[in-house]
């Protein structure tokens, strides 16, 4: 269900999800999920394993086709686009941040190739200008200069990861999808990664879906929260409503079960 | 000769390797799919330029082998034989003389005219196939013109050695859209695959990929703006024939360190020297190396 009245164009949701189902067989992966995301908005999905989390973002970037649904993008059917111009958005308007950095890069191609295959895949052919985008963004994800020439197989996890995430927005993408973006790496490594992420998000006003099952992450970067259980969304709302009253059992439950330090 | 069907491969079998080769120049640098036949040599040594050759040849025909620019290699010589035999049709190692030349990784340095078909051995007919392992993914590639990835190896080419290094198989766009692998030949000879009067087809037999490029086509080596495409050959004169522009051989003579510059096309050469120019080593007598 769409809230928004059509005539109020300014305030029209970038990303519209409608009754989105994925069946496995007679199984579900997500059942009726629905949600609008404005542009400059950040989505928290949380859940334990096999809640759909991960289903459901596969879905909506297009890795999957849902059985029932509509998504719409910027006002444009997502799932009556031909095949060319969703990929087009793929590597265009949208970005998608793998839980394990070696799905999202090239690991035998060096950090500034990684960091430029977009670029090249939507025609930069200058590589002057290649390179200087990605030094400038190998800087903004905190990693020297000098380590440009570098595959990422000699980067530590962290730094993969955030090269993954300079990788992904260096053209400029206006919706990104994360999975689980700070799974995998010790604490200290999650803290600086989540506080680039935040500014990043903030200084280039991204709207982003995130999964994840660590609550501090949502808390941290999300604007509003979807809880799912079993593919359903059993609770949504802004997230310290949702994680400061949670109402439903199941929140209860993934709220009080995070270990206080 | 009677033994066998006209060009050893039966008369179907043509008729299929044709109909691939029509469908590869309707559709230039397009790598059609074709049911590659075993042929009486291993893999890698030319199968599948031979099917193509094999589907071409008429008996009328003059058939020209050469095998990295040479006449009298041994893959050159046995292919060569290996149509006298089967098709009956004669030979020559004069390019101008040939209707049909079969090269492995060279294009023949004397122009070639309306008429000529160049049949190239194919070893690996997917230019992105380093890039990307699935062919799944290639082929989806292909289809929408995804050819970002082509532009990462020149990239990575670049970071690391600070020019483009690729050197042979340099990959080329055909008529604005396929990205093409043109065979593992120098990119010296890039410039000479575009807008040629003959019909250039090419048979990877192992991969199962026939494409052509048809006569007067575009095709455009890729490069950056900043770093254009530049054809590349060992900075010297052929010392045999005194050539300055012909692709060469580098070719070591002792083992203090001695080394001679020949051309790599030995009919471009030898000609040359027929006609009585000479290079640096090859000065006093007129009939030179045979």
């Amino acid at each position: 269900m769409t809230h928004q009245p059509k005539f109020l164009v300014a305030d029209q949701p970038l990303f519209a999800v409608e009754g989105l189902t994925k069946r496995y067989g007679a199984r579900i992966g997500c059942a009726d999920v629905s949600f609008d995301l404005f542009p400059g908005e950040v989505l928290g999905i949380v859940g334990e394993s096999g809640s759909g989390k991960s289903t459901l973002l596969s879905c909506l970037a297009g890795h999957q086709r849902p059985n029932e649904g509509r998504l719409s993008y910027a006002g444009r059917d997502v799932l009556a686009m031909g095949e060319t111009e969703r990929r087009r958005l793929a590597r265009t308007d949208w970005a998608f941040v793998h839980q394990n950095p070696r799905d999202g890069l090239r690991m035998g191609v060096s950090a500034g190739g990684n960091v430029g295959e977009r670029l090249m895949a939507v025609g930069a052919r200058h590589y002057g200008t290649i390179r200087a985008t990605a030094t400038d963004w190998l800087g903004r994800v905190e990693i020297a200069a000098d380590r440009i020439d570098d595959r990422p197989s000699a980067f530590s996890g962290g730094m993969q990861q955030r090269l993954q995430i300079a990788r992904n927005l260096v053209t400029g993408p206006r919706l990104v999808f994360m999975d689980e973006p700070t799974g995998g790496l010790d604490v200290s490594v999650q803290a600086r990664l989540l506080d680039l992420l935040r500014n990043l998000v903030r200084d280039l006003g991204l709207s982003a879906i995130i999964v994840t099952h660590d609550l501090a992450v949502v808390r941290l970067l999300a604007d509003r929260l979807m809880v799912m259980k079993d593919g359903r969304v059993v609770e949504q709302g802004l997230t310290d409503q949702v994680l400061d009253d949670p109402q439903h059992g199941y929140t209860q439950l993934l709220v009080s079960s995070v270990l206080q330090v | 000769m009677s033994d066998y069907t006209f060009a050893y491969l039966d008369e179907q079998t043509k008729r299929m390797i044709r109909r691939a080769i029509l469908k590869g120049v309707a559709i230039p640098g397009y790598q059609v799919p074709f049911a590659s036949r075993e042929m009486p040599m291993p893999y890698g040594w030319g199968t599948g330029g031979v099917q193509v050759t094999a589907a071409c040849l008429v008996p009328e025909d003059r058939l020209k082998v050469i095998d990295q620019g040479a006449d009298d290699t041994t893959n050159a010589v046995s292919i060569r034989r290996f149509f006298q035999r089967t098709a009956g049709v004669e030979t020559t190692e004069a390019t101008a003389e040939a209707t049909v030349i079969q090269t492995r990784h060279r294009i023949p340095e004397t122009p070639l005219t309306e008429g000529q078909i160049l049949v190239y051995q194919v070893p690996i007919p997917e230019p992105l196939r380093f890039l990307e392992p699935r062919e799944t993914e290639t082929r989806k590639m292909h289809e929408l013109e995804e050819y970002g990835l082509m532009h990462v190896k020149l990239y990575e080419d670049i970071a690391r050695h600070g020019q483009i290094a690729t050197s042979y198989a340099y990959p080329v766009k055909v008529e604005g859209r396929y990205v093409m692998d043109p065979s593992p030949i120098p990119k010296f000879d890039n410039p000479k695959l575009g807008h040629s009067p003959a019909i250039q087809l090419f048979g990877a037999g192992r991969e199962q990929r026939i494409y052509a490029i048809p006569p007067y086509t575009q095709v455009v080596s890729l490069d950056f703006e900043d770093h254009p495409f530049t054809p590349s050959k060992a900075p010297h004169d052929c010392d045999l024939c005194g050539a300055g522009e012909s692709y060469l051989d580098e070719v070591i003579t002792d083992d203090r360190g001695g080394r001679m510059f020949v051309c790599s096309d030995t009919d471009f050469c030898a000609s040359r020297r027929a006609a009585g120019h000479h290079g640096a080593l090859s000065a006093p007598e007129p009939e030179g190396v045979a």
